[in-house]
């Protein structure tokens, strides 16, 4: 997933020195390359792999922003350049279409005594991924913000967002009391699906690639997101997820929905303020329009192993990743994410995904062809966003753009 | 020179641009006329941490894995691609023509297609970055050929600076600048005392950053080619220009301007090809919401989770073919200037 973008950084240079935890992994021989997303939660699991350094066993990992556009490339040479691929509901999209990753049944079987049912990403039968993570956008509020500004009851539902944030402004507290990532590209699409999956609507036509999103709830959510922008910064254009928490700890807003992963640092006493940190509450993405769904996308980030690898390097690599992921290593850092894995109970800052997971939110869609819709989405809706363009033309803008999109990917 | 000799001399770098350059082009140009094989897709089970099983739409891989055997390059397209809504969008465009309200209305619209919206960017930085940046860069050449010697060397080095820092980091620093905490766009809200106003926020503000970023940066190259024409300019005239009187203006009206005249054509040329590519002060300055570029365009449909390799391809076909439409004057000329000679 693509909500942090700080520097690349590639962990294969924070190879453990000699000398510290000993092979506990089993693997008898054979080679682990690691290709991830950089964010902390990835970053934990990869150090602990490191604890696998043996006699003729080597463990690397890649940890980039860039990794969407490095797995297919990376996976289809033979042998593969990276024997496992860290992805999510999105990106293991191109993997499966591509059929580059190796179904786990077997190794599961044989090593994942560790894992919960539920980790397990079944893909026609076939174990294809392990999830050890969620996460999901969610509201963050500023409790003291609210109560000077006479709100009582916390705001579950984008409407109530809208009348906190009048009130707020009304009340001479802030000029610009929300933030959302509206900037156009990935950023912006993900607003738009999240909001989207609120209404409870489907983005395609059951069983084919013909869009639905021209309708009530497209123009409903569009709707949502314009109003929003009427209480944010001008600047609201170029804000993405990194840039939210900057305008977070700097106590510049007072509600928004923002990463799960993100929100260990936006309340992380190092940094921050101390009155930020106490008055930061955590909960469900708002509902829309009356909806009950918290309007957010659920995701998983999980992992997966490439095909065109040797059996020796696929069962080194898994017994790395249980390793990896295993309940004590999970159980030393819960506050890095919303783990998925055995034993965690949830810290502080995974209480706003859980509640949104609890609320019944649905999952970002894995259909082959919704990359393009985001990638549709992502360039389409910059000009609505912007206030140069009407709902209706937008939707149109958007399905244009994704059905040349589609007929070139071969899916209409 | 020998031909022979002349041959033997440029082959090294003959079989490079043949190899890196020349060939890559041909294969850009015939992936544009190929799409992705129809997907042959399935329905299957799929099971997550959230929601559980549901049925959902994949690709068979197996098959589609064997339609791109049988045909590596996928479809045959010709110019679909060329003449869809990502690109030429002739067929949108005629609608438009046909049923706007004037021409304003259709200019409207036909900016809202995402090839001409990009285009037009592109093509007001190239016109608007290449003359300005050309005359700041001749004007600090001037200003520097007047400098006694020792500062010479050191005002050349920061004159030279735009260029030398990478200009996605040089666009990076220019829009934490700009932003209404930075140095300038505080300044700027202070200045006109608007509290609201930021240069990011609308598309005429956008684009004059990008378009003042352009100059800033593209300035030192300008500066480097003039200074070193101004050192060939003939003493002997000069010093004939001011025993006539001349002002120091005219003589860089009347002298100088029109020793450096081939250069400033092939300046220009160079200059203009190289914004018609502008693409990293777009990023830079997260401007994708007010101003796109041609090479952006590429960028968007290689980046993601689904990569469009056709339509890539098409776009930048389209942006060289506009590269040798800039050109063509010059190399019009060129080759009038060879025949001339044969004759």
């Amino acid at each position: 997933m693509k909500m942090m973008l700080k520097t690349t950084v590639s962990l294969s240079v924070l190879l453990l020195t000699a000398g510290a935890a000993f092979a506990d992994c089993g693997i008898a021989k054979g080679s682990v390359r690691i290709l991830s997303n950089d964010f902390e939660a990835l970053r934990v699991i990869e150090t602990a792999t490191q604890d696998c350094v043996a006699a003729g066993v080597t463990v690397t990992a890649n940890a980039t922003a860039e990794h969407k556009n490095l797995q297919v490339p990376a996976l289809t040479i033979n042998p593969a350049e990276y024997t496992v691929a860290m992805v999510a509901n999105n990106s293991i999209v191109p993997l499966l279409n591509d059929d580059l990753i190796r179904p786990l049944d077997d190794l599961v079987a044989k090593y994942g005594q560790d894992l919960q049912p539920n980790q397990l990403i079944k893909i026609d039968g076939k174990i294809m991924a392990i999830a050890f993570m969620g996460n999901s956008q969610h509201l963050f509020y500023r409790k003291d913000i609210l109560e000077k500004a006479g709100i009582t009851t916390p705001p579950t539902s984008y409407e109530d967002v809208l009348v906190a944030a009048k009130a707020i402004k009304d009340a001479g507290i802030m000029d610009y009391p929300l933030a959302a990532s509206d900037k156009p590209g990935w950023d912006l699409a993900a607003e738009f699906v999240n909001t989207y999956l609120g209404t409870g609507g489907d983005f395609f036509a059951p069983g084919s690639a013909e869009l639905a999103i021209d309708n009530a709830n497209g123009q409903k959510t569009l709707e949502v997101m314009k109003a929003m922008t009427a209480y944010m910064n001008p600047d609201y254009l170029t804000y993405d997820a990194n840039e939210l928490n900057k305008v977070w700890d700097a106590g510049q807003v007072a509600m928004m929905n923002q990463w799960g992963s993100l929100a260990g640092a936006a309340v992380d006493p190092a940094t921050v303020p101390a009155d930020i940190v106490s008055n930061t509450v955590f909960a469900a993405a708002p509902t829309i329009s009356g909806g009950t769904t918290p309007a957010a996308a659920l995701w998983w980030d999980g992992f997966t192993i490439a095909k065109n690898i040797s059996d020796e390097d696929a069962e080194a690599s898994f017994q790395a990743m249980m390793h990896g992921m295993s309940p004590a290593v999970i159980a030393a850092h819960p506050d890095a994410a919303t783990w998925l894995v055995k034993g965690y109970t949830p810290g502080p800052a995974a209480v706003g995904v859980i509640a949104t997971a609890n609320g019944g939110a649905r999952a970002y869609p894995m259909q082959p062809y919704m990359g393009l819709l985001h990638t549709a989405l992502s360039t389409e809706l910059a000009e609505f966003i912007a206030g140069k363009e009407d709902a209706t033309q937008a939707l149109a803008d958007v399905k244009a753009a994704y059905d040349s999109a589609a007929k070139e990917g071969g899916f209409l | 020179m020998p031909h022979k000799t002349f041959f033997a001399f440029i082959l090294p770098s003959l079989i490079a641009m043949v190899l890196f350059i020349a060939l890559p082009i041909v294969s850009v140009l015939v992936q544009s006329f190929y799409v992705e094989h129809g997907r042959v897709l399935v329905e299957v089970e799929n099971c997550q941490p959230f929601g559980g099983c549901t049925k959902e739409v994949r690709v068979d891989s197996a098959a589609t894995a064997a339609l791109e055997k049988a045909q590596p390059l996928g479809q045959f397209n010709g110019f679909g691609t060329y003449l869809n809504r990502g690109h030429l969008a002739v067929a949108e465009v005629g609608q438009i023509i046909s049923t706007s309200k004037g021409f304003g209305d259709a200019v409207a619209r036909i900016y809202n297609l995402p090839f001409y919206k990009a285009l037009a960017f592109t093509l007001v930085f190239c016109f608007v970055v290449t003359p300005l940046a050309m005359a700041l860069g001749f004007a600090i050449a001037l200003g520097v050929n007047a400098l006694p010697k020792i500062v010479k060397g050191p005002t050349i080095f920061f004159s030279l600076l735009p260029m030398i820092i990478t200009p996605l980091v040089g666009s990076l620093i220019l829009f934490w600048m700009i932003n209404p905490q930075g140095i300038i766009g505080a300044t700027i809200q202070h200045i006109f005392n608007d509290p609201t106003l930021s240069l990011r926020a609308s598309p005429a503000l956008t684009w004059g950053s990008l378009l003042f970023y352009g100059v800033w940066t593209n300035a030192p190259f300008s500066f480097v080619v003039f200074y070193a024409g101004l050192q060939t300019v003939p003493g002997d005239t000069l010093e004939s220009a001011m025993i006539d009187g001349a002002s120091r203006w005219e003589r860089i009206r009347y002298v100088i301007i029109p020793h450096l005249a081939p250069l400033a054509t092939f300046v220009a040329l160079v200059q203009l090809m190289d914004n018609f590519r502008v693409f990293e002060p777009i990023v830079g300055f997260s401007a994708e919401a007010n101003a796109t570029s041609l090479s952006w365009l590429i960028y968007n449909d290689l980046s993601g989770d689904t990569q469009l390799f056709g339509s890539a391809g098409a776009t930048s076909v389209l942006t060289i073919a506009g590269v040798i439409v800039l050109l063509m004057p010059v190399l019009v000329r060129t080759w009038r200037e060879f025949n001339h000679k044969v004759v």
